[in-house]
């Protein structure tokens, strides 16, 4: 396997893993590199950092939050919005390594190749986004937090596992029997609100048709597949908003038609084209 | 395209119409049963939080379940163990699925460990969402954090279990409470089984006393016969109805209602007394 294969995978599990690492040693050692979890966390002792879709919840219910978490929110959503994009979801959020390894499975035991008449709307989180804020709103008490698996394995890591890892499991069984990429590619509703968050960061992913012979193999393994819908045909910026920035399509090309580029909206406003 | 024989066709504002009935119907089935969910993970009256914590409907609105208090309180100085250098199990866990309090939102045992009042108030100055409000803790004339502001619970004796009530000397209660004399005092009373003894009895003042547990902790019976409550379950509520005409403070508490008309009316209610007293077959004979 050569590394030009695996950059970006191995890449995304350093970085996941090693924010999980930091989290338990966090706690586990009193380290003040980073504390707290995923919802919000404390930055080398001083950087609040928060996770704007708990934020919003949290401010649909009614609450009147300090200015710690606000500022957190804004400081992440800043770092998706003009970097990132949806990177959260492939480099940070640690389901990922749960569905990706669901995803694996399913290609290897062909379990895509047997028809299934499961389907579900991708557009699915958006609206779970929304009832999400009115079940908050209604409650008064964050919605998607109390369900999430995102925050159940994330603290899970970080103060121990409880009864929630079932859910997890349910995840990995969605993923691998039910629907490809089920959980991350048509249900999550904070990948939803990355999406949105992130449409118009700057590093994207850019095809050149020219290279591209058409082996697919991008295809297969992206999770968001409906995004790489220029393959083969034009040479263009990844734009869609559900791309995740996982680099897993540029890992698998061998003919160099795929690689992260940064998008000039100053030439072009819609960031198309370079 | 051509539209087979017979077969329905389907417009495209019947397909709208459709659409917007389909995704809204599954819509609101989908709210309701995780608003039911979210209504019943919520439902933990007797839930102890962290100092400084706001009121608990407030509290679960706030609290964005970052863990940073459990962690702070962990990792607090006084709690490192000194030969080991690392810290033992702080106060503050963070709820799993199957405990019976909202998921991922911190709270304590007092009979596991209790809160240990920490003069700098780790937990509280760390929470980054106000859901643990500084204010609470603050002490308005100095500005400083002030421990015995703290108003976790309150603690609760049994006096059917509590060996003290029994004539039994213990005060292990009284001597592990964190203000000592002011939120747990000693009631001494004549012990008439024996003649010559004395009971020393715990008796909790309900403004001192933070809920930190350590009584709790301390308590020597198999199953404590002195325990935290939150407040809200500890405590009764009189009511406007009943005043202590003796004490100021308590007059102002009623002083302030707005009144209702408590006026009964019923049939007999047009007619002065005089009338059917006077008049009629009172006894129904």
């Amino acid at each position: 396997m050569k590394w030009s294969n695996i950059k970006y995978l191995v890449l995304r599990r350093i970085v996941q893993l090693s924010l999980l690492a930091l989290y338990f040693m966090g706690n586990w050692y009193g380290w003040k590199v980073l504390q707290g979890d995923l919802s919000a966390s404390l930055l080398l002792g001083k950087i609040p950092l928060s996770d704007p879709f708990a934020i919003l919840q949290t401010l649909a219910t009614g609450a009147l939050l300090a200015t710690n978490a606000l500022v957190g929110a804004l400081i992440i959503m800043l770092f998706y919005g003009v970097i990132g994009g949806r990177a959260f979801c492939s480099w940070v959020c640690p389901v990922n390594m749960v569905t990706d390894l669901a995803a694996w499975l399913r290609r290897k035991l062909m379990i895509d190749r047997i028809e299934r008449k499961i389907w579900i709307s991708r557009n699915l989180r958006y609206y779970l986004l929304v009832i999400a804020l009115i079940v908050s709103a209604l409650t008064g008490l964050a919605a998607f937090e109390v369900i999430s698996p995102i925050t159940i394995l994330n603290r899970g890591v970080i103060f121990g596992f409880g009864a929630g890892a079932g859910l997890l499991v349910a995840i990995f069984l969605f993923d691998l029997f039910a629907v490809k990429n089920g959980w991350c590619g048509h249900l999550c509703p904070l990948g939803g609100f990355h999406s949105l968050v992130g449409k118009y960061n700057l590093f994207r992913v850019w095809h050149t048709s020219e290279n591209c012979t058409l082996c697919m193999k991008c295809k297969t393994v992206c999770p968001e597949v409906e995004v790489l819908n220029m393959i083969g045909k034009r040479s263009e910026f990844v734009v869609g908003k559900e791309c995740t920035n996982c680099g897993r399509c540029v890992d698998v090309c061998d003919d160099d038609a795929l690689g992260f580029d940064l998008r000039n909206f100053l030439s072009n406003p819609k960031g198309g084209n370079q | 395209m051509e539209k087979k024989a017979g077969k329905p066709q389907i417009s495209e504002r019947r397909r709208f119409l459709t659409d917007v009935a389909y995704s809204g119907g599954l819509g609101i089935l989908g709210g309701l049963l995780w608003a039911g969910y979210t209504e019943k993970a919520k439902s933990s009256p007797l839930t102890l939080r962290p100092p400084a914590a706001l009121e608990e409907s407030e509290f679960l609105k706030t609290c964005i379940k970052c863990g940073l208090c459990a962690e702070a309180c962990r990792n607090r100085p006084a709690n490192i163990d000194r030969d080991t250098g690392r810290p033992r199990p702080g106060t503050l866990k963070m709820a799993k699925a199957q405990d019976d309090v909202t998921i991922g939102t911190p709270y304590f045992i007092p009979r596991e460990v209790p809160c240990y009042m920490c003069d700098d108030i780790p937990c509280v100055t760390i929470c980054p969402s106000g859901a643990l409000d500084v204010a609470k803790v603050t002490n308005p004339k100095t500005g400083e954090l002030d421990y015995k502001m703290m108003d976790m619970g309150l603690a609760v004796v049994d006096p059917n279990s509590c060996i003290a009530f029994w004539g039994l000397q213990c005060d292990a209660c009284y001597r592990a409470c964190p203000l000592m004399d002011e939120a747990i005092r000693l009631e001494y009373d004549q012990n008439k089984r024996t003649g010559k003894h004395a009971f020393l009895k715990p008796v909790v003042d309900m403004d001192a006393c933070t809920g930190c547990g350590l009584c709790e902790k301390a308590c020597v019976t198999e199953k404590p016969a002195i325990f935290v409550l939150p407040r809200e379950v500890a405590l009764g509520k009189p009511g406007d109805h009943y005043v202590k005409g003796w004490d100021k403070k308590d007059q102002e508490r009623v002083g302030n209602r707005v009144g209702k008309d408590v006026t009964t009316h019923d049939e007999r209610s047009s007619k002065a007394p005089q009338d059917y007293l006077n008049s009629g077959n009172l006894l129904g004979e």
